[in-house]
């Protein structure tokens, strides 16, 4: 690059300057690192035999579809494909299974217990936890207390209807009256501290002795005289320490006030035969199964 | 005459503004009007007040106030950004952090783009521009071009990430990663960007060097690419012109696309090339000795530009994007290696006669970690564009840590070095307030950015892991909340490491403080080992 023939050499280096400085900054003539240089001739070289090999070049309505005939989708596919005809005469085993006899074919119930397992990670764990401990509003799965029932049969129905959902016309349905309008505040004050009586909870005798008449007029239709609950209807048993809202008085007034609903979506769509069977089995061996 | 028609034009900014601040149909919106009613009805007193004044002469030798206010602005919204980034990171480490009555703006879905903006824009923007002013006035021997014209750069480049950031907060999102300020904001960079084009081209073509520097080869590029993908990547169509919304022309993957053919070119020629023009000139003259080799600046100025272009879709690999699209984004990334090498071994090797100044200068130490780093991630980014490597590390926590190797490894440092370089010769000092602060911000800041990189990658690769792990009839074995837990402790690790970063860059803004006061300190010349 230098246009005089003196050359300005560096010092330090011994390499020739391009001849030329700005703001003090000058250049020098050095060559290319050769490894630098055969790298990334290696690398354009391996570009182009990769694109070769694979779908690469744009045409005009289409691509290169490469020598080797690869695709993403029919990767994904072919993986999928594996695991399915593997697996495809045990699913379809327990398709056609009898679940309340599963505990007698042991390899069966193996495979339906991991595959409900990943079933119900990834679909189930987002309300109900990882560990199927459910959270506020959503039921714990791992008790032996069972809101619409905890057989097979009940829980194979929850899963394939769901519960309180339009999409499904055969799903489980109850709705809870909201008693904001209906009760005065001191009737659901007497109400709730009944409610904390018959769930062995410290409460206020006076007001729970009132509440005793209202509950039975307008809670027993469904929660039963005695406050078990009723599973036909999927109302909760009240004499116990299992709460889907809360056993505080706070939280018990406002379910009385507001009411709750509880809402499942339906799998029966989403979910292959041998898929809500193998849930069904997971849910039923988690602890609760009846 | 020229005053008269600025009155004009602000009275008439003024007077839409307050129509639309009246009429506006979102918040966002509103609030943006009455900013830009407030800011030209203040231009429009200024200049009002000056229309009797004397018209002085163009003055002489370069023109240094603008870089001063840049160097101001990038250290300012460095720690605004760094900060945002410890928010975050502690909100995903603890959840509890999105408190409720700061709902909805201080949640994390609005701090995120605030802290990612607030860096690459804000920070790296306004280091660019300064420095892009700096050099190009030096390594040209003439002043900035266009009068006041660099002014209007600097805070109409300002109020472009003002309006940025109060969009975000107050729920104004295209919904685009890097690209989220909606379309009158867009519209406003557009001119600003124009106007720092012929700027800087103004001050090219009155230069008194014969030559073109390589730093104003990639400064070029990097302007000039970027004004392309910000008009391809914002064409959208507003629902009203009375309110923030907008509405994208490319749908579907199309649209995905060409997101990530800007998205990976923001990276690639704001953040790189940009960073490159930098540095072209900052090692150079704080080594004291030549670049290393005109031919590879050369080589792997072409070779960069013209394959990073191609690049973007290694962001969309298994995705709907057809094969071959994702194919040559891999092929070129690959490619892509040994250029962008090449600006990590011209700037290492122009320390050629000059190692020893490693052991005596902090701001050469920052820079060489800034190209170790600059080469580290530049390797890393190949590596992870290759699809078997792809499909193990996308979504995961790892491109978190490789984009941040890169942000606070390579621009942070070399900005952090450029800021020590200038803001003694700005301030005519004889060198920065305390020696001793950089060495601080030096260990700081690298420390931090290990602890981040390294808890990313181990919390990505074993995100990534758990996502895959099958039993041996092929069902997944963790949720996506397991895998959430098991990464909380990293969350913690990163959190402290940005601690570590914020901390040193508290400590350079006070450093500059203490340098533009004038309380130098002497002490032996930078360079020169104490004896």
């Amino acid at each position: 690059m230098s246009s005089n023939d003196q050359k300005d050499i560096d010092e330090v280096t011994g390499t020739d300057t391009t001849g030329h400085a700005w703001d003090g900054i000058k250049e020098l003539n050095s060559p290319l690192p050769r490894w630098w240089l055969w790298t990334f001739y290696i690398t354009i070289v391996w570009g182009i035999a990769y694109t070769i090999a694979y779908p690469a070049w744009p045409l005009i309505s289409s691509a290169t579809s490469g020598v080797l005939g690869y695709s993403t989708r029919a990767e994904v596919a072919s993986e999928i494909a594996r695991f399915e005809d593997a697996n495809a005469e045990i699913a379809a085993e327990l398709a056609a299974a009898d679940l309340s006899t599963l505990s007698e074919n042991e390899t069966l119930a193996r495979f339906a217990t991991s595959a409900g397992g990943a079933v119900f990670r990834n679909n189930c764990s987002q309300c109900h936890g990882s560990g199927a401990a459910g959270a506020v509003g959503y039921p714990n799965l791992l008790d032996d207390d069972w809101l619409w029932g905890g057989d097979f049969d009940n829980i194979e129905y929850t899963i394939r209807h769901g519960i309180r959902n339009e999409e499904d016309w055969d799903a489980r349905w109850s709705e809870m009256t909201a008693y904001d309008d209906i009760f005065s505040n001191q009737e659901i004050d007497q109400v709730v501290q009944y409610v904390r009586l018959i769930s062995g909870q410290p409460h206020d005798e006076a007001l729970a002795a009132a509440g005793e008449g209202l509950f039975i007029d307008n809670c027993t239709a469904c929660h039963g005289d005695d406050g078990a609950g009723n599973r036909d209807l999927g109302a909760p048993n009240l004499t116990d320490a299992i709460w889907l809202y809360g056993g505080d008085v706070e939280s018990l007034e406002e379910t009385v006030r507001y009411a709750r609903f509880g809402v499942m979506p339906p799998w029966g769509e989403r979910l292959t035969e041998a898929e809500i069977k193998a849930v069904t089995a997971y849910v039923h061996q988690l602890g609760g199964g009846e | 005459m020229g005053n008269y028609v600025k009155l004009i034009v602000l009275g008439l900014i003024t007077l839409f503004a307050a129509v639309a601040a009246n009429w506006g149909r979102d918040l966002a919106y509103i609030v943006h009007a009455i900013i830009i009613m407030g800011v030209s009805a203040f231009m429009f007193v200024r200049v009002l007040r000056s229309m009797d004044k004397p018209v002085y002469a163009t003055p002489e030798g370069y023109m240094d106030d603008v870089i001063r206010a840049g160097v101001i602005a990038t250290g300012f919204w460095g720690v605004v950004g760094f900060l945002v980034g410890v928010v975050i990171a502690f909100q995903l480490a603890f959840p509890q952090l999105n408190f409720q009555p700061l709902e909805p703006f201080g949640n994390f879905g609005r701090l995120r783009p605030l802290h990612t903006s607030a860096v690459i824009f804000a920070f790296g923007g306004n280091a660019l521009i300064m420095s892009t002013f700096y050099i190009v006035q030096r390594t040209c021997g003439a002043r900035l071009w266009g009068g006041n014209l660099a002014w209007f750069v600097f805070w109409g480049y300002n109020l472009f990430i003002i309006l940025a950031a109060t969009g975000y907060l107050l729920g104004a999102t295209q919904g685009k990663e890097y690209a989220e300020p909606e379309w009158y904001v867009d519209i406003w960079l557009t001119v600003v960007w124009v106007a720092f084009l012929a700027v800087f081209l103004g001050t090219i073509f009155k230069r008194q060097e014969k030559h073109i520097y390589v730093a104003n080869w990639f400064l070029l590029s990097f302007i000039v690419t970027v004004a392309m993908l910000h008009l391809v990547n914002n064409i959208s169509i507003p629902v009203s012109i009375w309110g923030s919304k907008s509405v994208q022309v490319f749908s579907g993957v199309q649209d995905a696309m060409v997101q990530w053919w800007y998205g990976h070119n923001a990276v690639g020629f704001f953040l790189t090339a940009g960073f490159l023009g930098m540095m072209y000139y900052f090692v150079p003259k704080q080594a004291g000795r030549p670049v290393f080799s005109y031919k590879l600046s050369i080589i792997h100025f072409w070779a960069l530009i013209f394959l990073y272009i191609w690049a973007g879709p290694h962001h969309l690999h298994y995705t709907a994007l057809p094969d071959w699209a994702s194919t040559l984004g891999m092929v070129f990334s690959i490619i892509l290696w040994m250029p962008s090498w090449g600006g990590m071994i011209n700037g290492l090797m122009t320390l050629q006669g000059a190692w020893d100044k490693l052991r005596t200068d902090p701001i050469i130490r920052m820079m060489v970690i800034s190209l170790a780093f600059y080469g580290m991630s530049t390797f890393e980014g190949p590596m992870m564009s290759i699809k078997a490597v792809n499909s193990l590390s996308h979504y995961t926590d790892w491109t978190i840590g490789h984009v941040h190797s890169g942000a606070l490894g390579w621009n942070g440092m070399i900005t952090f070095a450029a800021l020590y370089f200038l803001t003694p010769k700005l301030w005519g000092r004889a060198q920065m307030y305390s020696m001793s602060a950089i060495n601080w911000h030096f260990w700081l800041a690298t420390i931090g950015i290990i602890l981040y990189a390294a808890s990313m990658w181990v919390t990505g690769i074993m995100e990534g892991l758990m996502w895959r792990e099958v039993d041996a009839n092929g069902f997944l074995v963790n949720s996506f909340a397991d895998t959430v837990s098991a990464k909380f402790p990293m969350y913690v690790v990163r959190g402290l490491g940005g601690v570590l970063y914020l901390a040193g860059g508290v400590i350079m803004v006070w450093n500059m403080w203490m340098t533009i006061r004038g309380g130098a300190k002497v002490q032996a010349p930078v360079g020169v080992p104490a004896e």
